[in-house]
């Protein structure tokens, strides 16, 4: 017991979060400093110094952890050589709390932290649905209320893309036939830079929260509490996390694939990734601009948004959802991409176009970028903008319409089982909500109606079905599916279905009940609402739905945790998949394929017969590294 | 957002697991384009902003600094060019010599831009009839707004290369670069030449496009 505290204390994870402190304290104390010195008048919270303490912190926090010191040896020329396994005499569990760079560590530790994150968001989502539940004011404030929304919005964000993470890190080296990431230090760097950030945003409830919702527009955001400093800051710093771990994951994918392993050969999975990745690479810095203005708006003064000062409102929104459109197809992207994996393994089918579907996760990609406007027909853009981004938008049906027509041929004739396990369950539900979320879509994208929506529920119900449909479901599915491969025990199947059958109805009256409260005229982000619009029935069924959401979670995460001891040991191959990393024992040895393997056939030829996908390389085909 | 993370990796990353040396060389090379081109993207949207808060006009500025700065930029860029192929060839004076000429013009630039155009100091002066010290301040609207953060998020980045460049300095004194291995040195001089890329894009939208305002 004794000796457990002690791995933890001095685990990676509270040595950061210690530096983060003083990194914290020392950057405050600096600025606040050089101001008293200047004789100024200063209250507890003085938001430069603040800003200057969170920037500060978050390096405390790097250098703590120990995420940076191999980068600082190599600058001194010193050689470091990767460490493998845990820290000498700790315990293989010490790993998850400590720098390490085996990519399914770091994937497992974006998991849990994307897990903690996301029961976070949901309790923040819970207490602000029993406020709304009834009309009238029952137990929170105005600016409680603004500041539980908004931290719920960025909150689960920053949950879905550790959630990301936590599946491409660990399934793709897997996968492709790779022992590790191109870069297993800045893959470790990605993870541990999220943490601070998280704590940072975190922190801006703790200081007095703020009230612009997740987009944080401007000029609203000039206004706001102080908290809205480190909102920024926060997000901000997670943008770091997303650019650093992108650009390694296409790397990876592009120099370190199996022998014969062409393009078209990966798994499907791993196009969805590289589709999302583009975008994390390059829609990430734009967001980034926005939110430095922001900050230096607020805290050094420099004029971009204000219009007082000749700034302009709207840059803030194109910049903004330059990123944040592009940022929903990295959500679903993967999500959808774990559909079409899982689709052929449990119908014993190949999947139906396969060519046509990993194009269309780089089409949904690449029109994603050319859709950002739609969010702004109400907000007094140039006028000549809206039709050109109303057309672009339609398109976006295009691709997604390929994803369900191949998804719908592949069940088409296939053997799914006729009592379909957890992952598959988990899998036909989110094409289901993700149709929904689909079908609502165009509503919003078409002006004239969405002058009419514009701000309203429905636009909560589209998106939280969207959300679900693309990535709650998905990634759910996708944590029974590869739970044996990552703990070598099995999950327990009766929970797993409870969970199922609990959140699947729960989700559907959830998502359309906001949706018929948005039509009858319910506002999005305000605290109440007109008894007259006869919309309380409806608002407390939505929030006893979000709270049988919030249960069957926590079913999922008992069953999770405790099927680790109690559930037997899983066989090697339990769903009979060809896919490379069903192929070697459960857990995955450390450096994954002790043979390395080639790929000598189609990934999705299930059911033909002599249709072999990977086999082992022969000695003489060992990549000899030139 | 600039991480100078991918930027610098082992010359030796020689063990049983890890990848190749060559390999590992080529995925470093892909992965510093990759942060190049995400990069793109940083300094793109702050270009879109100019546009877009200034339109067709500009701020007064000293023609003259602009002119020099820029000059003093690119030609750190051949030296940094010098010192790679100097790291290449195996001609250590010369890199050396390269390296420390364009960290010291880089250097240069950084002050030109910190000391002369943004006058953190509040000095005034005047050299063969040029004015030295620049006279747009971070409260002057839009013009003080965009002109701070372009420069300031491109000195920024000078910085950071000037950090990189002398860190491989440092390192070449120590015959820590071969012709054979000199990741460092290569991956120092691409970003080197990148920064100096995204001025000759800043320069003229910031200096030489569109009506003096006022």
């Amino acid at each position: 017991m004794f000796k457990t505290l002690r791995i933890i204390l001095t685990s990676a994870l509270v040595r950061g979060i210690v530096g983060q402190a003083l990194g914290t304290a020392l950057g405050y104390a600096f600025v606040a400093g050089l101001r008293a010195l200047r004789g100024a008048e200063t209250g507890w919270i003085y938001e430069p110094a603040l800003a200057f303490g969170a920037i500060i912190g978050v390096i405390g926090f790097l250098l703590g952890a120990g995420v940076l010191t191999d980068w600082l040896k190599w600058a001194i020329g010193r050689q470091t050589p990767l460490r493998h396994g845990a820290p000498a005499g700790r315990p293989e569990w010490s790993r998850y709390f400590n720098v390490d760079y085996n990519h399914k560590v770091i994937g497992i530790q974006y998991g849990i932290s994307s897990l903690l994150i996301l029961l976070i968001g949901g309790v923040f989502a819970i207490l602000f649905r029993l406020e709304l539940a009834h009309s009238g004011m029952q137990w929170l404030t105005n600016s409680q209320y603004n500041t539980l929304f908004s931290a719920h919005g960025i909150i689960m964000i920053a949950a879905i893309l550790g959630g990301v993470g936590a599946m491409v890190n660990y399934l793709v080296p897997l996968m492709i036939g790779a022992a590790d990431m191109a870069f297993p230090r800045l893959n470790a760097f990605s993870f541990w830079v999220s943490v601070p950030a998280a704590l940072l945003i975190l922190g801006g409830i703790a200081v007095g929260g703020w009230d612009t919702g997740w987009v944080g527009y401007a000029t609203l955001s000039l206004r706001a509490p102080v908290g809205m400093v480190l909102f920024l800051l926060g997000f901000w710093v997670v943008g770091f996390s997303s650019i650093a771990g992108s650009a390694n994951l296409l790397v990876t994918v592009a120099t370190m694939r199996a022998k014969g392993m062409s393009l078209f050969r990966m798994p499907i999975f791993v196009w969805a990734a590289v589709a999302a990745s583009l975008i994390q690479l390059t829609a990430t810095q734009t967001v980034g601009v926005a939110l430095t203005m922001s900050v230096a708006e607020r805290v050094i003064g420099l004029n971009f948004f204000d219009p007082t000062g000749g700034g302009n409102p709207i840059l803030y929104q194109h910049l903004f959802w330059f990123y944040s459109h592009p940022v929903v197809y990295v959500f679903v992207l993967p999500g959808l991409g774990v559909i079409s994996e899982l689709l052929p393994v449990f119908a014993r089918k190949p999947l139906f176009g396969y060519r046509w579907v990993a194009l269309s996760s780089l089409g949904i990609a690449l029109v994603g970028f050319l859709v950002w406007a739609h969010h702004m027909f109400t907000s007094g853009m140039a006028d000549a903008l809206r039709v050109p981004f109303m057309f672009s938008t339609m398109l976006v049906a295009v691709p997604t319409g390929v994803k369900f027509f191949s998804w719908i041929a592949t069940i088409w004739e296939g053997k799914l089982p006729s009592n379909p396990p957890t992952p598959l369950l988990f899998v036909l539900g989110a094409i289901s909500v993700f149709l929904i979320g689909g079908v609502t879509g165009p509503i919003l994208g078409t002006i004239p109606t969405d002058l009419h929506l514009h701000d309203s529920y429905w636009v909560v119900g589209h998106f939280h079905a969207t959300m679900f449909g693309g990535f709650i479901f998905p990634f759910f599915a996708a944590l029974y599916y590869w739970y044996p491969k990552m703990t070598g025990r099995m999950y327990n199947e009766r929970l797993g279905k409870l969970h199922f059958w609990l959140m699947l109805p729960a989700f559907w009256v959830m998502s359309i009940g906001q949706m018929s409260v948005g039509l009858l005229g319910m506002r999005r982000r305000i605290a109440d609402y007109d008894p007259a619009l006869g919309i309380d029935g409806t608002q407390l069924l939505i929030t006893l739905a979000a709270l049988v959401i919030g249960w069957s979670v926590l079913i999922m995460i008992y069953n999770l945790a405790f099927s680790q001891r109690m559930q037997p040991v899983a066989e090697t191959n339990p769903w009979r998949s060809r896919s490379p990393e069903w192929q070697i024992p459960s857990p995955a040895p450390e450096f994954n394929y002790d043979v390395p393997f080639e790929v000598v056939g189609e990934p999705y030829d299930y059911g033909l017969a002599d249709a072999t996908y990977i086999r082992d390389a022969t000695p003489a085909a060992v990549p000899s590294g030139d | 957002m600039s991480a100078v993370t991918t930027t610098h990796a082992p010359a030796h990353a020689e063990h049983e697991h890890g990848l190749p040396p060559a390999q590992q060389v080529r995925a470093n090379r892909l992965g510093l384009w990759l942060f190049c081109f995400s990069e793109m993207f940083l300094f793109g949207a702050l270009l879109a902003s100019r546009f877009v808060l200034w339109g067709n006009t500009r701020p007064e500025l000293s023609q003259v600094m602009g002119l020099v700065a820029t000059s003093v930029l690119l030609l750190s860029s051949f030296f940094m060019y010098r010192a790679e192929m100097g790291a290449a060839y195996g001609d250590r004076s010369k890199f050396l010599n390269g390296a420390l000429l364009a960290a010291a013009l880089g250097t240069l630039f950084f002050i030109m831009v910190v000391v002369l155009e943004w006058n953190v100091f509040g000095l005034e002066g005047n050299l063969f009839g040029v004015e030295l010290f620049g006279h747009l301040t971070p409260a002057d609207g839009v013009y003080g707004g965009i002109f701070f953060a372009m420069t300031g998020m491109h000195a920024l980045h000078v910085l950071t290369g000037i950090a990189l460049i002398l860190i491989i300095w440092w390192n070449g004194r120590r015959g820590r670069f071969t012709p054979e291995s000199h990741w460092g040195v290569e991956a120092t001089a691409i970003y080197w030449h990148f920064v100096d890329v995204v001025w000759v894009f800043f320069y003229p939208a910031l200096y030489l496009m569109g009506h003096l305002a006022h």
